[in-house]
């Protein structure tokens, strides 16, 4: 079994209100100095046997085409040793 | 006989039953389509209805992208099938890149639910062409992801291509860069609108009949396009 990480994040330039509630609460919780917090999604994918280069090419053309949202978001894949 | 209007149902779709009702006060047939038949049953034109697909999960639309029936949209679209996706219906469209840009939470964060005046800025596709430019009408509003985002050069690009159908008037409710509120692909066959005309075509019910141009438009496309004989 091997551990497939997908990343997926809104591009920089995208408005992201729920990061902004979440960086609301922070102050409240007593947290200073956050200048900032982006909320993004994480994919962890269990995968029978090894991890091939056909594999992870595949894994990619699925983050890419289903996971993440390429006109809002920006992706990235790690395999987990 | 009347131009078939196909109305797909997904799960979690909610409006279906209101875009058929709309269809038929319209003047054409309506006919049920389900997500998991990859067959259009020879409609002349379809309607994406709101709702939440597949629970909107992942993201609003996403997984709906690729339902069977999608797959065969997708191609229709590209020949020239109008096709008018409403409010997740919308989101459809822009995932599954029939139309630019994407529908994101509403800047407030808040799902919203009122009656929302348009400005009508698109006269020419086959969703708009019962109307005037500039017109007014007024149709309910209500969703909790329908802040439309593009890029700086898409943006300009529909406005520059008169791509805009719809924009919000008065109050902008969801952070909808350009005030945005529905667009158009290139060919003006395909139309995206994040408020929902199926809710303003009957005066009992709704708050104007504003939204049955929508509905009748597309007839006098199919009619004009030579789709459908007269």
């Amino acid at each position: 079994m091997a551990r497939v990480v997908v990343d997926v994040k809104l591009k920089p330039e995208i408005l992201d209100p729920q990061g902004r509630a979440v960086m609301g609460a922070l102050g409240r919780l007593g947290l200073s100095g956050v200048a900032d917090v982006r909320q993004g999604k994480q994919f962890v994918l269990t995968i029978d046997g090894d991890i091939d280069d056909a594999k992870l090419a595949d894994i990619n053309r699925i983050a890419e085409s289903l996971l993440s949202n390429p006109v809002i978001e920006d992706y990235s894949v790690r395999v987990e040793a | 006989m009347s131009p078939r209007i196909g109305v797909v149902t997904f799960p979690g779709s909610l409006d279906d039953r209101d875009a058929a009702r709309a269809v038929t006060i319209g003047g054409g047939e309506a006919v049920a389509l389900w997500h998991a038949d990859a067959d259009l049953h020879a409609v002349d034109a379809i309607v994406l209805p709101g709702g939440f697909s597949y629970g909107d999960y992942l993201r609003c639309g996403a997984i709906a992208r690729f339902a069977p029936v999608m797959e065969k949209i997708v191609d229709a679209a590209n020949g020239g099938l109008p096709v008018l996706g409403i409010c997740n219906g919308f989101q459809i469209l822009c995932e599954s890149h029939l139309l630019p840009g994407a529908l994101t939470r509403n800047d407030h964060l808040h799902f919203i639910c009122r009656d929302q005046k348009l400005r009508i800025e698109n006269n020419t596709s086959a969703w708009t062409n019962s109307f005037e430019i500039g017109q007014e009408i007024v149709v309910p509003l209500k969703n909790g992801e329908g802040g439309y985002v593009a890029d700086e050069h898409t943006l300009d690009l529909l406005e520059g291509e008169g791509r805009v159908i719809a924009r919000y008037l008065d109050v902008n409710p969801n952070g909808s860069r350009r005030d945005i509120a529905g667009i158009t692909n290139a060919a003006g066959n395909v139309v995206g609108i994040m408020p929902h005309p199926e809710h303003a075509v009957e005066e009992l019910t709704g708050p104007t009949t504003d939204g049955l141009g929508f509905f009748t438009s597309v007839l006098t496309s199919l009619v004009t396009n030579g789709r459908v004989a007269v």
